[in-house]
Protein backbone atom coordinates (compact mmCIF):
# COMPACT_ATOMS: atom_id res chain seq x y z
CA UNK A 1 0.00 0.00 0.00
CA UNK A 2 1.15 3.47 -0.80
CA UNK A 3 2.72 5.59 2.43
CA UNK A 4 2.73 9.43 3.50
CA UNK A 5 5.67 9.96 5.98
CA UNK A 6 5.16 12.92 8.52
CA UNK A 7 8.13 13.76 10.38
CA UNK A 8 7.40 16.23 13.22
CA UNK A 9 10.47 17.44 15.26
CA UNK A 10 10.23 19.32 18.54
CA UNK A 11 10.62 23.52 17.71
CA UNK A 12 14.65 24.55 17.44
CA UNK A 13 14.73 26.64 20.34
CA UNK A 14 12.88 24.29 22.89
CA UNK A 15 14.35 22.44 25.13
CA UNK A 16 14.76 18.31 24.28
CA UNK A 17 15.08 17.23 27.54
CA UNK A 18 14.51 13.39 25.46
CA UNK A 19 17.62 14.28 23.32
CA UNK A 20 19.61 15.34 25.69
CA UNK A 21 19.58 12.15 27.52
CA UNK A 22 20.53 10.49 24.92
CA UNK A 23 23.29 12.16 23.88
CA UNK A 24 24.43 12.25 27.53
CA UNK A 25 24.67 8.45 27.49
CA UNK A 26 26.14 8.61 24.17
CA UNK A 27 28.97 10.86 25.43
CA UNK A 28 29.32 8.45 28.33
CA UNK A 29 29.67 5.80 26.03
CA UNK A 30 32.46 7.85 24.66
CA UNK A 31 30.79 8.63 21.29
CA UNK A 32 32.21 12.31 21.21
CA UNK A 33 32.12 12.59 17.76
CA UNK A 34 28.15 13.06 18.45
CA UNK A 35 27.23 16.45 20.07
CA UNK A 36 23.39 16.66 20.27
CA UNK A 37 21.01 14.22 19.58
CA UNK A 38 17.02 15.50 19.00
CA UNK A 39 14.26 13.04 18.86
CA UNK A 40 11.41 13.70 16.53
CA UNK A 41 8.83 12.01 15.28
CA UNK A 42 8.08 9.72 12.03
CA UNK A 43 4.35 9.15 11.08
CA UNK A 44 3.61 6.31 8.14
CA UNK A 45 0.41 6.66 6.86
CA UNK A 46 -0.96 3.89 4.93
CA UNK A 47 -3.22 5.16 1.80
CA UNK A 48 -6.15 3.75 0.46
CA UNK A 49 -5.26 4.10 -3.06
CA UNK A 50 -2.42 5.94 -4.82
CA UNK A 51 -1.01 8.99 -3.68
CA UNK A 52 -2.22 12.11 -5.41
CA UNK A 53 -1.69 15.82 -4.66
CA UNK A 54 -5.35 15.90 -2.61
CA UNK A 55 -4.11 13.27 -0.24
CA UNK A 56 -0.68 15.02 0.35
CA UNK A 57 -2.78 18.01 1.00
CA UNK A 58 -5.01 16.43 3.43
CA UNK A 59 -1.67 14.99 5.30
CA UNK A 60 -0.26 18.32 5.15
CA UNK A 61 -3.47 19.17 6.92
CA UNK A 62 -3.65 16.56 9.69
CA UNK A 63 0.22 16.92 10.38
CA UNK A 64 -0.38 20.71 11.53
CA UNK A 65 -3.77 20.05 13.28
CA UNK A 66 -3.17 16.57 14.91
CA UNK A 67 0.25 15.05 14.45
CA UNK A 68 1.96 17.98 15.36
CA UNK A 69 1.60 20.85 17.79
CA UNK A 70 2.63 23.90 16.48
CA UNK A 71 3.36 25.67 19.76
CA UNK A 72 6.25 23.38 20.86
CA UNK A 73 6.89 21.28 16.92
CA UNK A 74 7.42 21.52 13.51
CA UNK A 75 6.60 19.74 10.74
CA UNK A 76 9.71 19.33 8.91
CA UNK A 77 8.15 16.85 6.14
CA UNK A 78 5.31 15.20 4.57
CA UNK A 79 5.42 12.93 1.35
CA UNK A 80 5.45 9.72 0.25
CA UNK A 81 7.45 6.87 0.60
CA UNK A 82 9.57 5.61 -1.98
CA UNK A 83 8.14 2.01 -3.45
CA UNK A 84 10.05 -0.56 -2.08
CA UNK A 85 9.62 -4.06 -3.32
CA UNK A 86 9.81 -6.06 0.09
CA UNK A 87 7.78 -3.62 2.30
CA UNK A 88 5.08 -4.26 4.00
CA UNK B 1 -25.28 23.30 41.77
CA UNK B 2 -23.70 20.08 39.69
CA UNK B 3 -19.72 20.34 38.40
CA UNK B 4 -19.33 17.23 35.93
CA UNK B 5 -15.99 15.30 35.67
CA UNK B 6 -15.13 13.99 32.55
CA UNK B 7 -13.72 10.45 32.71
CA UNK B 8 -11.54 9.80 29.38
CA UNK B 9 -9.77 6.45 28.57
CA UNK B 10 -6.76 6.77 30.81
CA UNK B 11 -8.29 9.14 33.46
CA UNK B 12 -6.84 8.33 37.11
CA UNK B 13 -8.15 11.26 39.20
CA UNK B 14 -11.45 11.38 37.94
CA UNK B 15 -13.10 10.06 41.48
CA UNK B 16 -10.77 11.83 43.02
CA UNK B 17 -12.21 15.28 41.74
CA UNK B 18 -15.36 13.67 42.62
CA UNK B 19 -14.71 13.59 45.84
CA UNK B 20 -13.46 16.94 46.05
CA UNK B 21 -16.83 18.42 44.59
CA UNK B 22 -18.82 16.95 46.64
CA UNK B 23 -16.74 17.32 49.45
CA UNK B 24 -16.64 21.38 48.54
CA UNK B 25 -20.63 21.19 48.57
CA UNK B 26 -21.92 20.54 44.96
CA UNK B 27 -23.01 17.26 43.22
CA UNK B 28 -20.55 15.74 41.20
CA UNK B 29 -21.61 14.54 37.59
CA UNK B 30 -19.70 11.68 36.11
CA UNK B 31 -19.18 12.96 32.00
CA UNK B 32 -17.82 9.97 29.47
CA UNK B 33 -15.56 11.06 26.57
CA UNK B 34 -17.38 9.04 24.00
CA UNK B 35 -21.02 10.89 24.30
CA UNK B 36 -21.78 14.49 23.40
CA UNK B 37 -24.33 15.40 26.98
CA UNK B 38 -22.95 17.70 29.50
CA UNK B 39 -25.90 16.51 31.26
CA UNK B 40 -27.05 20.04 32.38
CA UNK B 41 -23.44 21.00 34.50
CA UNK B 42 -23.31 24.23 35.76
CA UNK B 43 -19.20 23.83 35.89
CA UNK B 44 -16.67 21.32 34.03
CA UNK B 45 -13.60 19.48 35.74
CA UNK B 46 -10.62 17.90 33.23
CA UNK B 47 -9.27 15.48 35.45
CA UNK B 48 -5.48 14.11 35.56
CA UNK B 49 -4.14 10.82 34.38
CA UNK B 50 -2.68 9.61 31.18
CA UNK B 51 -5.07 10.03 28.67
CA UNK B 52 -5.03 7.54 25.75
CA UNK B 53 -1.45 6.82 27.27
CA UNK B 54 -0.07 9.91 27.02
CA UNK B 55 0.41 8.67 23.26
CA UNK B 56 1.00 11.37 20.26
CA UNK B 57 1.20 14.08 22.99
CA UNK B 58 -0.03 14.85 26.46
CA UNK B 59 -4.21 15.53 26.19
CA UNK B 60 -4.17 15.65 22.34
CA UNK B 61 -5.99 12.45 21.27
CA UNK B 62 -8.06 13.29 24.54
CA UNK B 63 -8.89 16.92 23.19
CA UNK B 64 -10.44 15.43 19.86
CA UNK B 65 -12.80 13.51 22.10
CA UNK B 66 -16.30 14.25 21.15
CA UNK B 67 -17.19 15.63 24.20
CA UNK B 68 -14.48 17.82 23.87
CA UNK B 69 -16.84 19.64 21.26
CA UNK B 70 -19.58 20.69 23.63
CA UNK B 71 -16.98 21.58 26.34
CA UNK B 72 -15.15 23.86 23.82
CA UNK B 73 -18.14 25.46 23.01
CA UNK B 74 -19.52 25.78 26.36
CA UNK B 75 -16.48 27.37 27.60
CA UNK B 76 -16.92 29.60 24.84
CA UNK B 77 -20.25 30.82 26.33
CA UNK B 78 -18.67 31.16 29.77
CA UNK B 79 -18.88 28.08 31.43
CA UNK B 80 -16.26 27.76 33.94
CA UNK B 81 -13.91 24.61 32.99
CA UNK B 82 -10.82 23.54 35.50
CA UNK B 83 -8.23 21.40 33.95
CA UNK B 84 -6.11 19.63 36.50
CA UNK B 85 -2.64 18.44 34.78
CA UNK B 86 -3.22 15.95 31.79
CA UNK B 87 -6.74 18.48 31.90
CA UNK B 88 -4.49 21.31 31.46
CA UNK B 89 -2.56 19.44 28.56
CA UNK B 90 -6.50 19.20 26.94
CA UNK B 91 -7.15 22.86 27.75
CA UNK B 92 -3.94 23.67 25.59
CA UNK B 93 -4.07 21.22 22.57
CA UNK B 94 -7.84 22.35 22.58
CA UNK B 95 -6.40 25.90 22.24
CA UNK B 96 -9.06 27.03 24.85
CA UNK B 97 -5.56 27.87 26.69
CA UNK B 98 -2.38 28.95 24.93
CA UNK B 99 1.07 27.70 25.12
CA UNK B 100 2.05 23.96 25.39
CA UNK B 101 3.50 21.45 27.87
CA UNK B 102 6.50 19.74 27.77
CA UNK B 103 8.64 17.12 29.15
CA UNK B 104 9.74 18.33 32.59
CA UNK B 105 13.50 20.02 31.83
CA UNK B 106 15.85 17.20 34.40
CA UNK B 107 13.76 14.46 32.46
CA UNK B 108 12.46 12.68 35.55
CA UNK B 109 8.93 12.22 36.66
CA UNK B 110 8.26 14.32 39.91
CA UNK B 111 5.65 13.95 42.83
CA UNK B 112 6.12 16.41 45.77
CA UNK B 113 3.79 18.55 47.86
CA UNK B 114 4.41 22.02 45.67
CA UNK B 115 3.99 25.42 47.34
CA UNK B 116 2.46 27.75 44.79
CA UNK B 117 1.08 31.56 44.50
CA UNK B 118 -2.22 32.80 43.74
CA UNK B 119 -1.70 35.13 41.07
CA UNK B 120 -4.71 36.52 40.14
CA UNK B 121 -7.78 35.66 42.36
CA UNK B 122 -10.21 37.24 40.15
CA UNK B 123 -11.28 33.63 38.07
CA UNK B 124 -14.00 31.70 38.32
CA UNK B 125 -11.79 28.68 40.31
CA UNK B 126 -9.80 31.10 42.62
CA UNK B 127 -12.39 33.92 43.51
CA UNK B 128 -12.20 32.27 47.64
CA UNK B 129 -8.41 33.09 47.94
CA UNK B 130 -6.64 36.26 49.03
CA UNK B 131 -4.40 38.07 46.03
CA UNK B 132 -1.26 36.42 46.42
CA UNK B 133 -1.65 33.97 48.95
CA UNK B 134 0.50 30.94 48.93
CA UNK B 135 -0.32 27.64 49.30
CA UNK B 136 0.70 23.70 48.77
CA UNK B 137 -1.07 21.14 46.78
CA UNK B 138 -0.11 17.87 45.60
CA UNK B 139 2.33 18.18 42.11
CA UNK B 140 2.70 15.29 40.25
CA UNK B 141 3.81 14.99 36.58
CA UNK B 142 6.57 14.26 33.59
CA UNK B 143 5.32 16.70 31.38
CA UNK B 144 4.86 19.68 33.19
CA UNK B 145 7.21 22.42 31.80
CA UNK B 146 4.69 25.01 30.59
CA UNK B 147 6.16 26.74 27.43
CA UNK B 148 4.66 29.80 25.23
CA UNK B 149 6.60 32.27 23.16
CA UNK B 150 7.71 35.14 23.72
CA UNK B 151 4.98 37.44 22.96
CA UNK B 152 2.00 34.89 24.37
CA UNK B 153 3.96 35.28 27.59
CA UNK B 154 4.51 38.63 27.53
CA UNK B 155 0.68 39.12 26.93
CA UNK B 156 -0.17 36.28 29.57
CA UNK B 157 1.90 38.62 32.20
CA UNK B 158 1.06 42.33 31.01
CA UNK B 159 -3.36 40.68 31.08
CA UNK B 160 -2.51 38.97 34.38
CA UNK B 161 -3.51 35.53 33.19
CA UNK B 162 -1.11 33.90 35.18
CA UNK B 163 -3.06 32.27 37.66
CA UNK B 164 -0.59 30.49 39.63
CA UNK B 165 3.45 30.27 40.08
CA UNK B 166 5.48 27.80 41.64
CA UNK B 167 7.31 29.34 44.59
CA UNK B 168 10.31 27.76 45.99
CA UNK B 169 10.91 25.34 43.22
CA UNK B 170 10.29 25.40 39.90
CA UNK B 171 9.36 21.68 39.48
CA UNK B 172 9.94 21.16 35.66
CA UNK B 173 11.59 23.75 34.03
CA UNK B 174 8.35 26.10 33.22
CA UNK B 175 8.74 29.14 32.15
CA UNK B 176 8.54 32.39 34.21
CA UNK B 177 7.41 29.66 36.98
CA UNK B 178 4.37 29.43 35.28
CA UNK B 179 1.66 26.41 37.38
CA UNK B 180 -1.40 27.43 35.64
CA UNK B 181 -3.28 30.25 33.78
CA UNK B 182 -6.35 31.36 32.83
CA UNK B 183 -8.30 32.53 29.23
CA UNK B 184 -9.58 36.33 29.44
CA UNK B 185 -12.80 35.93 30.90
CA UNK B 186 -11.66 34.09 33.94
CA UNK B 187 -13.86 31.21 33.62
CA UNK B 188 -11.14 28.48 32.09
CA UNK B 189 -8.55 27.91 34.16
CA UNK B 190 -5.85 25.12 33.96
CA UNK B 191 -3.03 24.06 36.39
CA UNK B 192 -0.60 21.47 36.58
CA UNK B 193 -0.66 21.22 40.33
CA UNK B 194 -3.42 18.89 41.61
CA UNK B 195 -6.10 20.52 44.12
CA UNK B 196 -8.42 17.94 44.39
CA UNK B 197 -5.65 16.12 46.61
CA UNK B 198 -5.49 18.39 48.96
CA UNK B 199 -9.49 18.70 50.59
CA UNK B 200 -9.83 16.77 53.75
CA UNK B 201 -7.83 16.28 56.49
CA UNK B 202 -6.04 13.34 56.43
CA UNK B 203 -5.43 12.89 53.28
CA UNK B 204 -3.70 15.86 51.99
CA UNK B 205 -0.21 16.90 52.03
CA UNK B 206 1.83 17.75 55.18
CA UNK B 207 1.28 21.21 56.78
CA UNK B 208 3.29 23.00 60.40
CA UNK B 209 0.15 21.94 62.04
CA UNK B 210 0.06 18.18 61.31
CA UNK B 211 0.90 15.33 58.71
CA UNK B 212 -1.71 15.18 55.68
CA UNK B 213 -3.72 17.84 56.57
CA UNK B 214 -3.48 20.11 54.06
CA UNK B 215 -6.60 21.50 52.18
CA UNK B 216 -6.41 24.51 50.16
CA UNK B 217 -7.39 22.61 47.14
CA UNK B 218 -10.75 22.66 48.33
CA UNK B 219 -11.29 26.29 48.02
CA UNK B 220 -11.15 25.83 44.34
CA UNK B 221 -14.04 23.93 44.52
CA UNK B 222 -15.80 26.47 46.14
CA UNK B 223 -14.71 29.59 44.37
CA UNK B 224 -16.62 27.91 41.31
CA UNK B 225 -19.58 27.20 43.60
CA UNK B 226 -19.60 30.83 44.43
CA UNK B 227 -19.64 32.11 40.81
CA UNK B 228 -22.15 29.87 39.58
CA UNK B 229 -24.65 30.79 42.51
CA UNK B 230 -23.86 34.07 42.46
Amino acid sequence: MPTIVVEVMPTAELLDPAGKAVAGALARLGHTTFTNVRIGKRFELTVDGPVTEATLADARKIAEDMLSNQVIEDVIGVYEAPASGDSA
Amino acid sequence: MRIGVITFPGSLDDRDAQRAIRLAGAEPVALWHGEHDLKKVDAIVLPGGFSYGDYLRCGAIASHSPIMAEVIDAANKGMPVLGICNGFQMLVEAHLLPGGLIRNDHGRFVRRDQMIRVENNRTDWTNKFDESEEIVIPLKNGEGGYIADADTLERLEGEGLVTFRYVGVNPNGSLNDIAGISNDRGNVVGLMPHPEHAVERGFGPNTTEAMRCGMDGLRFFTSVIAKVLA
